[in-house]
């Protein structure tokens, strides 16, 4: 709980998306504080990942703005906000599977090195230099999430559990100031799901501000600072983990209500 | 495609340096080092074209037109100009790559096949003015006196010069490609190959990279041309037409598209089939290579470079 500066560091201000007649989000305002760690939540088909996709620039929102530390964001390419300082994982792992692990997190730092064609191509000394740095800050990252061992491996023949701690750490080598997390807990034991939490809260006592859509409660009850709850496209609730818990209409939303 | 053995690449060196002493020796091959002259210039156009269409996913079907360029550069400036072909050959390439940034830019920030299309009408004008401008050109009949290429005074005036001239271009492009497909470059072409999500997600700027290997891959083809235009000291439009554009990416299908090996030993056979092998089949040569691409399709979709890894699968089973 370092968040002091009462600061947004993302503000999202009714945001529509609509894919044809379907409407993935209306009307969707939320806030992230910097330095929380903040979940969303919600039934599947509640729009959480479209939301994460407006967020990174995959696709621009129909309506409404995207603020990121005070600027808007909504029109940017993705590899734009990429360098803006927002960085994601997905939901089903996207490794570059043909690449080592290494590898994978030196790509992650692509937004913080730019080599030209003719330096890369000729290997003049300011390129080999600009390569060593990334190949270090790349296995401090490895280090960090603990797959240094595995630096040389195929990034596919990790086991799922270490791919999506990989994902992370890929996300983490750009050093961005908000993380999007897309489910990292999926498919991953109890043993694999506690290496992530402890993972992503170490991750956040860096000062990096974490945006978490999961569906494992357990985690997110431990890690959340706060959370927020969309059901067809709309925030139903938005508080800490205790007051969501005792929430009726969230229950509502998954339960059913009688 | 991302490690480069030393010892392959001191095996292909050896190979090349000794190729022309060797069938000196051979009278039913002494000629093949004058083949061999066109296979560099080819490789030179197939090495670009491979990093297009094996990492960003990209075809060009005016590859031809660029190759041109090159050439015709070359011609126009030394014939009619006098001036030192040295020049010349940068600023054929120089005017490549602007072309190549106004051809592909607009397509290549769209996704899909965009580039072939712009491509192909691209190398179809490019090549009716050739034909057309004849003032500039000479039309249809082409240009003759096309100076030979020296260096500090020393001519490339035999074929065996020439030969180590151009092979020696394919080493350096060769060396420089392996090192762009090492470096942070390449890594970024490989990301966008398996996952655009993902890539441009890290940063990367995904329609910078197409551009980007677009504009080398033509700059490539432009000195290839001019290399050609120096060699033969004629060049005509037909050489520049839309088959060869075609036989271009036969090359890089038989070889295998996502090796650099593949753009070299695919660039190699096909030049020798077309000079030499094919001259049985006369007008059918064309049916030829239409089987070729159909079977290498079908059965070796990564080239002969992924047989012996076919061939390996077989023994595991």
């Amino acid at each position: 709980m370092n968040f002091v500066e009462e600061e947004n560091i993302l503000e999202l201000n009714r945001v529509v998306m609509a894919f044809g007649g379907l409407m993935a989000l209306s009307n969707l305002s939320f806030q992230v504080k910097r330095g929380m760690i903040k979940a969303i939540i919600g039934p599947n088909g509640a729009g959480k990942t479209t939301l994460f996709n407006i967020i990174t620039g995959s696709f621009p929102p129909t309506e409404g703005s995207v603020m990121f530390k005070g600027l808007p964001i909504e029109h940017l390419k993705a590899h734009k906000i990429a360098k803006r300082g927002i960085s994601r994982t997905f939901q089903t792992v996207e490794l570059f599977g043909n690449m080592t692990v290494l590898e994978n997190v030196m790509l992650g730092c692509h937004t913080r090195v730019r080599s030209s064609f003719l330096s890369s191509g000729f290997q003049l000394p300011q390129f080999r230099r600009k390569e060593a740095q990334v190949k270090d800050s790349a296995m401090k990252i490895l280090k960090f999430i603990g797959l240094v061992d595995k630096f040389n491996d195929p990034a596919d023949s990790l086991p799922l559990g270490e791919q999506k701690i990989l994902e992370i750490g890929r996300a983490l080598a750009s050093e961005p100031e908000l993380i999007c997390l897309d489910e990292p807990a999926a498919g991953l034991n109890e043993t694999e799901t506690y290496v992530a939490s402890s993972l992503i809260r170490a991750i956040n006592a860096k000062g990096v501000t974490v945006l978490l859509v999961e569906h494992d409660m357990k985690v997110i009850m431990n890690i959340s600072d706060e959370i927020a709850v969309l059901n067809y496209g709309q925030k139903i609730a938005e508080g800490s983990p205790q007051e969501i818990q005792n929430n009726r209409r969230v229950i509502e939303a998954y339960l059913g209500s009688e | 495609m991302s490690r480069i053995g030393k010892i392959p690449t001191t095996v292909f060196a050896l190979f090349i340096i000794a190729f022309p002493w060797v069938a000196h020796k051979i009278p039913s091959i002494e000629h093949y080092a004058d083949i061999m002259i066109f296979a560099g210039i080819y490789c030179l156009m197939t090495m670009g074209l491979s990093l297009l269409m094996g990492y960003a996913g990209q075809i060009s079907i005016g590859h031809a037109a660029f190759y041109g360029i090159g050439a015709y550069t070359s011609a126009i400036l030394t014939v009619q100009f006098g001036l030192n072909p040295w020049p010349c050959i940068i600023v054929g390439m120089v005017i490549s790559a602007v072309v190549a940034v106004v051809v592909g830019a607009p397509s290549l920030k769209l996704r899909g096949h965009y580039l072939a299309m712009a491509t192909l009408a691209f190398g179809i004008i490019v090549y009716i003015i050739f034909n057309e401008e004849a003032a500039w050109t000479g039309g249809p009949d082409g240009m003759t006196g096309i100076p030979g290429l020296s260096l500090f005074g020393f001519e490339f005036d035999s074929v065996e010069k020439y030969y180590y001239l151009v092979w020696g271009f394919v080493f350096a492009v060769f060396i420089f490609t392996v090192n762009i497909i090492q470096s942070g470059i390449g890594r970024a072409l490989r990301a966008i190959h398996v996952s655009e999500p993902a890539a441009s997600a890290m940063g990367v700027d995904i329609s910078r990279f197409k551009i980007m290997v677009f504009v080398y891959s033509a700059v490539l083809a432009s000195l290839a041309g001019s290399l050609y235009a120096h060699y033969l000291n004629f060049i005509n439009p037909s050489t520049f037409d839309l088959f060869f554009s075609i036989k271009l990416l036969i090359m890089i299908a038989l070889g295998g598209m996502y090796n650099i090996w593949g753009a070299i030993i695919g660039a190699v056979l096909i030049t020798f089939l077309s000079y030499e092998w094919l001259h049985y089949f006369e007008e059918y040569e064309v049916i030829v290579y239409g089987a070729i691409l159909l079977l290498v399709t079908i059965f070796f979709p990564k080239g002969l470079v992924g047989v012996p890894g076919i061939v390996k699968g077989w023994f595991r089973e």
